[in-house]
């Protein structure tokens, strides 16, 4: 039976895996000035990782309870990997170029990454469930939440203290923040730019994994499921306001108590709510909901 | 008449020449080179204003499916009313997306316009009535009232095609010279600067964008009547992707160097195809980064630089 | 006979900051006006207000008796008023000869592109002649990024006389420029301003070219009008003196460097 508190609580795990899913876009962009579209294949990556091996994992026959350290390391080995490859290897030969010619970089290296997730997975879907089903369900007013999916409202909760505590109670957070800030007077204090780049886009690049891998258990995962999260992570992180983590916490939280609100109440429209949520946010404050505005040119 | 109209010209006089004298496939093939040229010449009319669309897929599809229900829900038959309908479909559907898309740049332009065709992707492989992943048949099309068969309606076609084509070109390369033209690099170098002289950037940029679909639109219904054949890949991202690709490859320095350009893409999507078939979408990627890394003015510039290194030798003045 | 130009009780600020306090302006026909005041005394802003480019917290600009304090840039140029900037604004990738000529095909209308290219004869002499009147015609097929600072600055100040406006507001026009050339670029403009019978408002830091070329003089502080009149009068206020221009080097008494 349908009520506020299913209609909430939907809404809060939709926004948790939006959190999730978006907030590594948000943190390279906040920091590099970087629209990563490669991000999608972060999550594609993170979660044909998390599948394969969690199906490797359970043929094995080991313990259930190893499989959620599993993917959390699958997302960490993933994500490190490809994205210290890619900042390192590529990426920093075009930092200074015009802002569309760097994201066409981005696309074009998405391209890459999304075939060879088909060279080396191939096209059947993989089916990883058990993490999800083997914690079973709750009943909420007759509707049934897999625990699994509650579990993501407190991980996006522990992700998005972690960003916070990292980006405002550590020193390496200030310096962080300091380079978001202005990069040019950063680097003249002697601050490390670049390798503050390498280690932002990694972290940013094992989010975007983790988002995948935390999504396997709960999909099939197929090929083509990293687009349709982009143009999501997009619209969440251009609604909160490019570079904005507690930005990003907020519009996640908008758009998805909005999409279970369409879920359950006018179903035909939920393809388009998220986008007419962007749409109105971009007129009403074109900068996003916790973006800031541009300096002033003459 | 200039060098490009003379080149327009010859081009199309010398395709609609060969064209009775070439084999069936690649009359089909000239003809999806020189549509999908189209659409890349919108694109490079967005290029050439600093904004880079992911979502020309949205309105190169939405011709297709235009052309699919003219046939069949109004029973046009006639290739210059269908490609019209396509033209107009998408036209009026960038007039109104236009209102919110010319108020961003950059990376917003670019995903925003990538969303609405992935929104437009979505709505199609829902929809049963529209065939869903499966799409429908397009058929054969008429040309003023005569109704040729599939081999003559193929090559009549592709002559419909280039002519349209041609006379494209031809009318973007006089936009492009005109002031409304120029307002396109200079809206690029300096917004303020055209606002302080009295012209609403918007106003501007609204105009191009419709102008891109427009010529999408027109792509995109050639092609469906070429291939007999609608589905909803036609507006999926890696559609639009392929159209990235080719105006990169292509560069905006000529209302010619669309067509070499998607020339070039076929020819190396007919190589993919045999030798790594698979591989399709890493090659795109491999190659668009290699084009932006050491070409990223496209090859049309390597003509420029040519005539340079024979001027090389005059006085600068 | 009504004022071209009148400003009344105009008000901005940026939160906290006061960047326009009560400030009350009028131009006449044709007159020359300096604007003086230290940085961040609200001069730049006042000149965007009363271009449209930002909208004041209160009060009107009104135009050839016309109310335009809410119309946005573009309309504010149709209606007559143009500027030039501190920082010149110009198409960096266009020729000097192309920028003018993108400026006059906006100015006469862009209602038929397709017919009109932008290199039409007609246009193509009207621009020689304007570049030669701002003395730059030697330019003409350089990249506007290329140009040095002072031809940049002619550049932008022709691109703001295109439409014939009847008031010119420059800001800054030889800021950036040296010394020596200063005077000989205000001449050139103001010849060219004066053919034109545009009134000029102009903001400018160097009190000598203040005093040779305004009729009357405002001088700004912390966004206040604090002084108003001949050229001289307001150059030698005492408020003027505290805010704007400081004592002259001559009054001043050098302390001696502290003994370590």
């Amino acid at each position: 039976m349908l009520t506020a508190l299913t209609i909430l609580v939907d809404g809060l795990v939709y926004s948790s895996w939006l959190f999730i899913v978006a907030v590594g876009l948000t943190l390279i962009f906040g920091v590099m000035k970087v629209l990563n579209v490669a991000h999608g294949g972060f999550y594609s990556i993170g979660a044909y990782a998390a599948a394969w091996s969690i199906g490797l994992y359970f043929q094995a026959g080991f313990a259930p309870l190893g499989a959620y350290a599993l993917l959390i390391l699958s997302a960490i080995v993933s994500g490190a990997i490809v994205g210290f490859v890619l900042e390192r290897g590529l990426l920093r030969f075009v930092y200074g170029r015009d802002e569309v010619l760097v994201v066409l970089v981005t696309y074009a290296v998405f391209l890459i990454l999304e075939n060879l997730v088909l060279q080396i997975w191939g096209v059947d879907a993989y089916l990883a469930y058990q993490p999800d089903s083997g914690l079973g369900v709750t009943k909420l007013d007759g509707l049934a939440f897999s625990n699994y999916e509650l579990a993501l409202i407190p991980t996006a909760g522990l992700i998005g203290f972690g960003l916070w505590w990292g980006l405002n109670r550590t020193r390496a957070g200030k310096v962080l923040r300091a380079v978001i800030h202005d990069r040019e007077m950063a680097l003249a204090f002697g601050i490390d730019v670049q390798r503050l780049f390498t280690v932002t886009f990694v972290i940013g690049a094992i989010l975007g994994a983790f988002g995948g891998a935390v999504t396997a258990p709960m999909i099939s995962v197929t090929p083509g499921i990293g687009v349709e999260v982009i143009v999501l992570a997009f619209a969440v992180v251009v609604i909160s306001g490019l570079g904005s983590v507690p930005g990003t916490m907020v519009g996640a939280l908008i758009v998805g108590l909005c999409r279970a609100a369409a879920v359950h109440l006018l179903p035909q429209v939920e393809l388009f709510v998220i986008y007419a949520v962007m749409s109105v946010v971009l007129i009403v404050r074109p900068q996003g909901l916790f973006g800031t505005s541009q300096p002033r040119r003459i | 008449m200039d060098r490009t109209t003379r080149a327009l010209l010859a081009a199309a006089v010398l395709l609609i020449g060969a064209s009775f004298l070439i084999p069936d496939w690649v009359i089909f093939l000239a003809t999806v080179i020189v549509a999908k040229a189209l659409v890349v010449l919108g694109l490079v009319i967005l290029w050439r204003t600093g904004l880079m669309s992911f979502g020309q897929a949205l309105y190169y599809g939405l011709a297709g499916y235009a052309v699919g229900l003219a046939q069949a829900e109004l029973g046009v038959r006639d290739a210059f009313l269908l490609v019209g309908i396509g033209i107009l479909s998408s036209a009026a559907i960038a007039l109104v997306l236009g209102f919110l898309l010319a108020r961003y740049r950059d990376i917003f332009f670019a995903m925003l316009s990538l969303a609405f065709s992935m929104i437009f992707y979505g709505t199609l492989v829902r929809s049963e009535t529209l065939g869903s992943t499966d799409g429908f048949s397009i058929l054969l099309p008429h040309f003023l009232g005569y109704a040729p068969g599939s081999r003559a309606a193929g090559h009549d076609l592709l002559i419909l095609t280039v002519v349209l084509a041609a006379a494209a070109a031809w009318l973007v390369h006089r936009y492009l010279a005109s002031p409304m033209g120029h307002l396109t690099t200079a809206i690029r170098d300096n917004e303020i600067r055209v606002e302080y002289l009295g012209y609403s950037v918007e106003r501007a940029i609204r105009v191009k964008y419709v102008l891109a679909a427009a010529l999408a639109g027109a792509g995109g219904a050639l092609v469906v009547l070429a291939v007999g054949h609608v589905d909803p890949d036609s507006t999926y991202w890696t559609t639009s992707g392929e159209f990235v690709f080719v105006t990169i490859l292509s560069g905006a320095g000529s209302v010619l160097a669309p067509f070499l350009g998607s020339a070039l893409f076929e020819t190396l999507r007919a190589y993919a195809t045999d030798y790594a078939p698979h591989s399709w979408q890493m090659v795109l990627g491999v190659c668009l980064l290699l084009l932006i890394l050491f070409m990223p003015q496209g090859v049309w510039s390597l003509f420029g630089r040519v005539r340079r290194l024979g001027a090389k030798d005059k006085v600068a003045s | 006979m009504t004022a071209l130009l009148e400003v009344r009780n105009l008000n901005k600020s940026f939160g906290s900051v006061v960047a326009a306090n009560d400030i009350t302006v009028s131009v006449a026909d044709g007159e020359v006006v300096g604007i003086i005041g230290s940085n961040g005394a609200g001069k730049t802003t006042f000149v965007n207000m009363v271009t449209g480019y930002m909208k004041p917290t209160s009060g009107t600009i009104e135009f050839q008796g016309r109310d335009i304090t809410m119309l946005p840039t573009r309309r504010v140029i149709a209606a007559g008023i143009s500027r030039s900037f501190q920082v010149p604004q110009v198409f960096s990738t266009a020729t000097v000869a192309d920028n003018l000529l993108i400026a006059y095909g906006i100015a006469q209308g862009t209602r038929y592109p397709l017919w009109r290219p932008l290199h039409h004869g007609a246009r193509v002499d009207a621009v020689d002649a304007a570049l030669e009147r701002f003395g730059i015609l030697n330019y003409r097929n350089l990249e506007a990024g290329l140009l040095p600072q002072g031809v940049r600055k002619l550049l932008d100040i022709a691109m703001a006389t295109v439409r014939g406006p009847r008031l010119l507001l420059l800001d800054e026009p030889t800021s950036g420029i040296s010394v020596e050339e200063k005077f000989g670029i205000m001449d050139v403009i103001m010849a060219a301003l004066r053919a034109e019978r545009c009134a000029v408002l102009f903001v400018e830091h160097d009190m000598e070219i203040v005093g040779r070329y305004a009729e009357r003089v405002i001088a700004f502080a912390e966004g206040t009008i604090i002084a108003e009149g001949a050229p001289a009068a307001v150059i030698a206020d005492p408020q003027v003196r505290r805010y704007v221009t400081g004592e002259p080097v001559g009054a001043r008494r050098f302390r001696a460097a502290p003994a370590s």
